[in-house]
């Protein structure tokens, strides 16, 4: 009897520490878990609730079905964010991509002070959109910026005013974002490049290959996966972009240069109209998903094949 | 490579290492153009920027501009410069970033040595988190912190980032802890050692990289926000980038450009220095996220 008892402990508590043990990563990733149901899917549920009511100044419960939607899509000022986003986007992700490969390709041609260079290229990535935009507002200042600059440099008719004409305004904000972010792109080529196996240049070189060949059928087929990565990233960048359109026009002359991120802030929080704001949301948040999925889907793939 | 080049060195070699470093040479004036000047315009009078251009040195360098930045510029209706605001944002960044990075850490530790089922289908779920436009939780975050009292507070602004920012703590820790070798982790079980034993003593005296890596990342991130400052944030709690764009797009009058270039620079310098001093693993950080992710 006596034997029994520390026999039934010995054998009791391990079971428990094991269950314990088995219970306490659970528990720990728990709060995470519930925050992630809370805060991602359910704010993106309720977000969507909201896209159907009439909402305005204060959230409301009276749906109206799609009616947000439809509003949307008559909005003027919705389809010159969108149109925007498109030239914005399409040229950001463009220019970024090319002036990344082209330096990252030239950098690696054995460069004395690469490292001094490449730290130079992205410091502009550790700047916020704010920042960025507030200097290159001052650039870009019609009167005492880079046009002074030039007529100083004896060009006397140089105009340069782009940032407050209302048909060229939305390209200033591609010449910020670029600045501040084709660094970080180039230095993804770089990694990139940097990851080819050289034994297959050499091989290509012995058969004969000239340098830009090489250059053209070779690595840059290789920089493939690269350039879905930068696309990724640039246009999520492309398609979150508010505070450079803040800091730089504040979506003008007249909403020139809105973009659906300063669209949907306007209409939330100061123009006191909470569903279409809403649904303007469900509509990025729906551009994000038509870019990601295919990319999620291809990369699965490929990782299963390679 | 070396020897297609030994052959051909003649002045087409020459001819083509010199367009090469001119257009890398370019590059780096374009980079660096806009600090120049900002740093330049900065240190001038008011007359000085008018008379002169971007690019030309201030004829006396004065501080008048960065003390009123600091203490006295406008930023809406309160007239006492950006150092408030500044406060505010270290007050929102360091307990942001320490509670978000420690939770990343167990997360990520959990992820990969104490997987369960459905494990791995959590982790895909808060992935996307790292990819959704905050938009879309703006105005439900909104309505939640004005429940909770935690409307335009630090707290609350505090409470976001870290919510936000688990996805991409979680990633890193769990993407690094993916290589180190389970062996390791369960001899020390055998041996008897437990769940937050095995972390503290195993995993986090060779996660110093994967910290910095982290922390750099989060300050940047929580530093640089702005939409969730002007939305969540209010007068005495804002972040100094809302700061920054009330001084420079919201004041009435005379444009003070040398003001404005200063403050720039007083929100860019916290960050702009822990790259200068960290940079290496601030690339590592941007491309863990990104190339593995």
């Amino acid at each position: 009897m006596d034997a029994a008892r520390p026999e039934n402990a010995t054998s009791s508590s391990p079971s428990l520490m094991q269950r314990l043990e088995h219970f306490i990563p659970k528990l720990v990733v728990a709060p995470t878990f519930i925050a992630m149901l809370v805060f991602i899917y359910g704010y993106i549920l309720w977000n969507a609730v909201l896209s159907m009511t009439n909402s305005r100044f204060l959230p409301s419960y009276d749906f109206v079905g799609f009616k947000q939607y439809e509003l949307l899509m008559d909005n003027d000022r919705w389809g010159v964010a969108v149109v925007n986003l498109i030239l914005f986007g399409g040229l950001f992700i463009l220019i970024c991509l090319a002036i990344g490969v082209t330096l990252a390709i030239l950098l690696d041609q054995k460069i004395r002070q690469e490292g001094a260079i490449r730290t130079i290229y992205l410091y502009p990535m550790s700047l916020s959109f704010i920042v960025t935009g507030t200097a290159w507002k001052w650039m870009l200042n019609p009167g005492l910026g880079l046009e002074k600059l030039v007529r100083d440099m004896g060009f006397e008719n140089f105009e340069f005013d782009w940032i407050v004409d209302p048909d060229m305004a939305v390209y200033t904000l591609v010449i910020a974002a670029v600045w501040q972010s084709s660094g970080f792109v180039m230095a993804m080529f770089l990694a990139g490049l940097r990851g080819i196996d050289s034994s297959i240049i050499q091989a290509a070189q012995i058969d004969g290959a000239s340098i830009p060949r090489i250059y053209w059928r070779i690595i840059v087929p290789a920089l493939r996966p690269v350039f879905f990565s930068a696309f990724i990233i640039l246009s999520h960048i492309a398609i979150k972009s508010f505070d450079l359109v803040m800091a730089m026009t504040g979506g003008g002359p007249g909403y020139q240069t809105d973009l659906p991120a300063t669209f949907m802030y306007v209409h939330s929080f100061t123009r006191s109209q909470i569903g279409l704001g809403s649904a303007s949301a469900m509509l990025m948040l729906g551009g994000v998903l038509a870019l990601l999925i295919p990319y999620l889907y291809s990369e699965l793939r490929g990782t299963k094949n390679g | 490579m070396v020897n297609t080049h030994m052959a051909q060195r003649d002045w087409r070699y020459y001819l083509n290492r010199g367009i090469i470093h001119f257009i890398l040479l370019f590059a780096v004036l374009f980079y660096l153009l806009p600090l120049i000047v900002m740093v330049f315009t900065s240190f001038k009078t008011m007359d000085d920027i008018r008379a002169g251009n971007l690019i030309s040195l201030p004829t006396e360098w004065v501080v008048d501009a960065w003390v009123k930045a600091w203490s006295s510029a406008c930023t809406g209706v309160k007239c006492e410069g950006v150092e408030g605001y500044f406060w505010n944002s270290v007050a929102i960044v360091v307990p942001a970033v320490l509670i978000s990075t420690a939770i990343g850490a167990l997360n990520g530790y959990v992820l990969t040595k104490w997987r369960f089922r459905g494990s791995e289908i959590f982790f895909g779920f808060l992935l996307f988190g790292c990819f959704i436009p905050f938009q879309v939780v703006l105005l439900p975050m909104a309505q939640t912190l004005g429940w909770l009292g935690l409307a335009n507070t630090t707290a609350g602004l505090v409470m976001v980032h870290v919510v936000y920012g688990m996805a991409f703590t979680t990633l890193f820790f769990r993407n690094f802890y993916v290589n180190i070798p389970d062996e390791l982790v369960k001899a020390a079980h055998l041996d008897g050692a437990g769940f937050f034993t095995i972390f503290w003593r195993i995993l986090l005296p060779i996660s110093g990289p994967i910290i910095v890596v982290t922390i750099i990342w989060q300050t940047t991130q929580i530093w640089n926000d702005f939409l969730f400052g002007v939305v969540y944030g209010s007068g005495e709690t804002q972040p100094i980038t809302v700061a920054l764009n009330n001084l420079v797009n919201t004041s009435t009058g005379v444009k003070e450009y040398n003001v404005h270039m200063a403050a720039a620079i007083i929100a860019g310098l916290p960050t702009l220095l822990v790259y200068v001093l960290a940079g290496k693993y601030f690339v590592r950080g941007l491309t863990a996220g990104s190339v593995k992710g």
